[in-house]
């Protein structure tokens, strides 16, 4: 019965910040509601018993999103006086949004009735638990003793590869937007107290969370999530490079990824067993090695992301930091 | 006894977390505000961790719980100090 009121609460506050993030009319407080909107997401998650996606959703949906889309509202130019958020917008501006809501507003409806389909279908084909019972019954062979993992890494490897494929086309686009913005101003010594011992810690907690993802809730996705928030931190205290390393360096890391799989698919195949198919004795191994490399090219991709552009090399440092200067001067 | 101990503290923790969501919303200025959202969710959070490490079985999981409730408070602490000095330099127009 508690449960039931505490669910129903779920919903209603998920529902009512889904609401109020769409209709608020301050881009900034819609970002930070979005925010919430995707912590309450993570324990709904939790209360599905679903702790991996709550995982990533917190730290990718709610954490990182949420720093990325902040950063894009800081980029905007922003209107001096309060009161004048709303510029006057042109009549067939005007017309044109209308019929984009519109359009987005039966998009979503239609792509929300085609997996309320898809999930009745689901549940009502018997027997439904086909998958769960086929994933059990081959645990033993993927190398790894968390299902989540299994799937991902092993019995479904190639969707994560293609994944991975489209984070770096992702990562690539961002490349070419050129030089990142200037980053924030150095920290104060109170945020920079805190910068220099919580980075540490999130790059253990990576370490932690990529090492569990074998039997419990974790895994790649959240460890290279959690490595970028370490970069997010730093560039907010005004470290320019982020961690991020220099020239070819990072460019291996941010395709480390997919090399990783590849070869790794590319050369069971060249000993005669199917792409992917790992040896069961070597599985737990290979699974390690290729969500090692997952998990860096996903930080570098995230962290790029929020930078929204190549890092500044240490050549173009110097020239950069004299522009800032004349620029704070003015 | 430690289920009674356990439940006193959790809901002590909620009291705290009450009185603090109170004061976010009543209070007059983003000062006292601040002052009230950090100072009672951090003890909330505190007395809401002691209670749940009464119920855990295991030492890593007590240790995670005193990592969590420690880097809420220097997060929570550093926070309010932005946002108050934030707005500090907006008042005074520096």
């Amino acid at each position: 019965m508690s449960l039931l009121v505490f669910d129903g609460l779920l919903l209603f506050s998920i529902v009512s910040l889904a609401w109020a993030t769409l209709t608020s009319s301050d881009e900034r407080l819609s970002v930070i509601l979005f925010m919430a909107f995707g912590l309450v997401l993570a324990v709904a998650w939790g209360r599905l018993l679903a702790p991996d996606v709550a995982l990533a959703e917190a730290a990718i949906g709610a954490g990182l999103t949420g720093a990325l889309l902040l950063a894009a509202v800081r980029g905007q130019p922003r209107p001096l006086l309060p009161g004048a958020t709303h510029a006057p917008r042109k009549q067939g501006a005007a017309g044109v949004t209308v019929v984009l809501r519109l359009a987005v507003t039966l998009l979503s409806a239609a792509l929300a009735g085609t997996l309320a389909w898809a999930l009745l279908h689901a549940f009502s084909s018997t027997p439904h638990d086909l998958l769960p019972r086929a994933i059990s019954e081959n645990l033993e062979a993927s190398g790894v003793s968390n299902p989540v993992t299994a799937v991902l890494l092993n019995f479904r490897a190639y969707d994560t590869l293609l994944e991975l494929a489209v984070l770096l086309t992702a990562v690539l686009g961002i490349f070419a937007l050129d030089q990142a913005t200037p980053g924030y101003q150095p920290a104060g010594p109170v945020f920079d107290g805190l910068v220099r011992w919580l980075v540490p810690v999130l790059i253990l907690m990576a370490g932690y969370l990529l090492w569990v993802g074998a039997h419990a809730p974790g895994g790649a996705f959240q460890a290279g999530a959690t490595l970028a928030a370490a970069g997010v931190v730093l560039r907010l205290a005004g470290r320019s490079r982020t961690g991020l390393p220099d020239g070819y360096m990072l460019r291996i890391v941010m395709a480390a990824g997919v090399g990783v799989f590849l070869l790794v698919g590319l050369t069971l195949l060249l000993l005669g067993r199917p792409f992917l198919g790992y040896p069961p004795a070597w599985a737990g191994s290979l699974i390690l090695l290729i969500e090692t490399a997952a998990m860096l090219s996903i930080a570098a991709t995230l962290l790029l992301a929020f930078l929204g552009g190549q890092p500044e090399s240490t050549g173009v440092k110097a020239a950069a930091n004299r522009q800032r200067e004349e620029i704070s001067r003015c | 006894m430690i289920d009674i101990l356990s439940s006193i503290l959790i809901l002590a923790g909620v009291f705290f977390y009450l009185a603090g969501s109170i004061g976010l919303l009543r209070l007059p200025d983003l000062y006292s505000r601040l002052h009230a959202l950090t100072k009672a969710d951090n003890l909330g959070l505190g007395l809401l961790i002691a209670g749940l490490t009464l119920h855990s079985p295991e030492l890593l999981t007590i240790l995670k719980l005193l990592l969590i409730w420690l880097a809420v408070l220097a997060a929570s602490a550093t926070s309010a100090h932005l946002i108050a000095r934030q707005a500090r330099r907006q008042e005074t127009g520096a």
